[in-house]
């Protein structure tokens, strides 16, 4: 009996580890495609969730995007895209430091407590003008800079394109969302709609570029969108992100020899001035 | 004109024009992306017609200043990988064909949507002598600035763009899946009879653009 128990307990034990395990190696059931990706195990389901989540979005998140764009003036959308921006702007600093890019969190604070005070809760984005830049950090990033492998392609539901271990690191990403916390609720709800709209509205133009450049929407969607996640991870790993960015073109002069030693140096102070804009 | 002045007028046209030859062949890299890119921006901004989308003079312009600078051969090879050294020579001609036209339209529907966008640099990245990755990022006034580099190769006749990364993907790379599909499915000739069939329909959807 006492031994028949500790096997059960084991496997218990066992069982949530091992199912993720499954899930991260893609070991469910195979779709029958002709050719399977090894990066997309789940690929029949996949589609299906992508047709779905395409018709939602043309048939409702497009037409509210366009009329958000249409109706709104300029300056009010900008200000709820900078609103939610310097909300992001918190947890993104925090998934920074977890990541162990002290500066890059440094900055993030800096921008939220700038926006918010000076920039009235956000709506102006007073600290990129001022020459610290905005990111994008969230806690599938975390996961990957930590060495946590992507897991195969994931489409989410209403969301969209995902891997499986951003999906699984999604509800933490809500967690430090701090718009999450806010009551009442109708007004968050209301907010939320808002939020939705204005990121999809940032998009609207781009989507009728990516129907026209690709043959097959959802393997092109699903190509670009895992090369850019490796992208994120690999800057982030390298913390690439603050430097890079602040080693810009300074003279005219740009041979080999020159960027070289441009690479080489170590960036005295980060670009707050406005680099080689062409207008 | 007294001869005197026509004489000087031709020799300093010339002499320019020698020198921009000259300018061209040694152009670097970056220098050369900045160039064209201004170019193409400065006259997608001003002209109203580009503005209203037209993308007839947009596809002009598209030839006469970007695709000089530009490798379609390379592309397509890269983009249609290990298949192709299967295919024909026509096969390859005609896939080369009809991928550039894709890519054309595709990039003059991007320039179409140019508004008030512009462009910051970042150092270019050397892989040797010959092969560089030069950076850049597009800023709006709504939305996160979009990465954009330029993958380019040093070749005879100057240094050509054979790939393009917009917001961390590479755009050759992401057709390699597309292609790959399109061959297994129904083989190169397959593929070949999908790039025709989406290249008529984009050029229709000009047309009807050019006369509304």
């Amino acid at each position: 009996m006492k031994r028949g128990t500790k096997l059960r307990t084991k496997l218990s034990m066992n069982l949530p580890g091992a199912l993720v395990l499954c899930l991260l190696s893609g070991c469910a059931a195979l779709p029958e495609g002709t050719q399977l990706s090894p990066a997309d195990p789940f690929e029949r389901m996949n589609r299906a969730t992508f047709t779905f989540n395409d018709s939602v979005d043309q048939n409702l998140f497009q037409p509210v995007a366009r009329a958000y764009v249409n109706v709104l003036p300029g300056f009010v959308q900008t200000g709820v895209g900078n609103f939610f921006g310097n909300i992001s702007d918190v947890w993104t600093a925090g998934n920074s430091f977890l990541q162990g890019n002290g500066e890059e969190g440094f900055n993030g604070i800096v921008r939220v407590s700038f926006n918010s005070s000076f920039g009235l809760l956000g709506v102006l984005d007073l600290a990129s003008q001022a020459g610290i830049p905005k990111r994008r950090n969230d806690f599938g990033q975390t996961l990957g800079v930590w060495g946590i492998p992507n897991g195969p392609y994931f489409v989410i539901p209403f969301l969209g394109p995902s891997v499986v271990r951003d999906t699984v690191a999604l509800p933490i990403d809500y967690y430090g969302d701090l718009w999450s916390y806010y009551r009442p609720v109708s007004e968050h709800n209301i907010g939320s709609v808002l939020r939705v709209t204005d990121k999809r509205a940032a998009y609207l133009d781009s989507y009728t570029l990516l129907e026209d450049a690709a043959l097959d929407k959802y393997i092109f969607i699903r190509d670009a969108f895992l090369q850019r996640v490796a992208n994120q991870i690999e800057m982030r790993k390298n913390g690439r992100t603050m430097q890079e960015d602040a080693v810009e073109m300074q003279s005219d002069e740009s041979g080999p020899a020159a960027a070289k030693s441009q690479k080489d140096a170590l960036p005295t102070e980060p670009a707050t001035e406005m680099p080689a804009e062409v207008k | 004109m007294n001869i005197v002045k026509k004489i000087f007028l031709i020799l300093t046209a010339s002499l320019t024009l020698g020198l921009t030859v000259a300018n061209a062949a040694d152009e670097t890299p970056d220098a050369l992306i900045k160039r064209i890119s201004q170019e193409v921006l400065e006259t997608a901004k001003a002209d109203k017609d580009i503005q209203s989308g037209n993308e007839g003079k947009i596809l002009n312009l598209v030839e006469k200043k970007i695709l000089p600078y530009v490798d379609f051969q390379k592309m397509t090879q890269m983009a249609a990988a290990n298949n192709w050294d299967k295919a024909t020579a026509a096969q390859q001609q005609e896939l080369v064909k009809q991928f550039r036209s894709l890519l054309i339209y595709t990039y003059s529907g991007a320039l179409s949507q140019v508004k008030d966008q512009t462009l910051q640099y970042k150092s270019p990245q050397y892989n040797g002598d010959n092969d560089v990755i030069v950076r850049s990022q597009v800023v709006s006034s709504r939305g996160d600035p979009i990465q954009l580099n330029y993958h380019l190769s040093k070749e005879p006749d100057g240094w050509k763009i054979y790939d393009i990364n917009v917001l961390g993907a590479w755009l050759i790379e992401t057709y390699k899946g597309s292609f790959r599909s399109e061959i297994n499915k129904s083989g190169i000739d397959g593929l070949i009879k999908v790039l025709v069939a989406k290249n008529a329909k984009l050029a229709t959807t000009f047309v009807k653009k050019k006369s509304s």
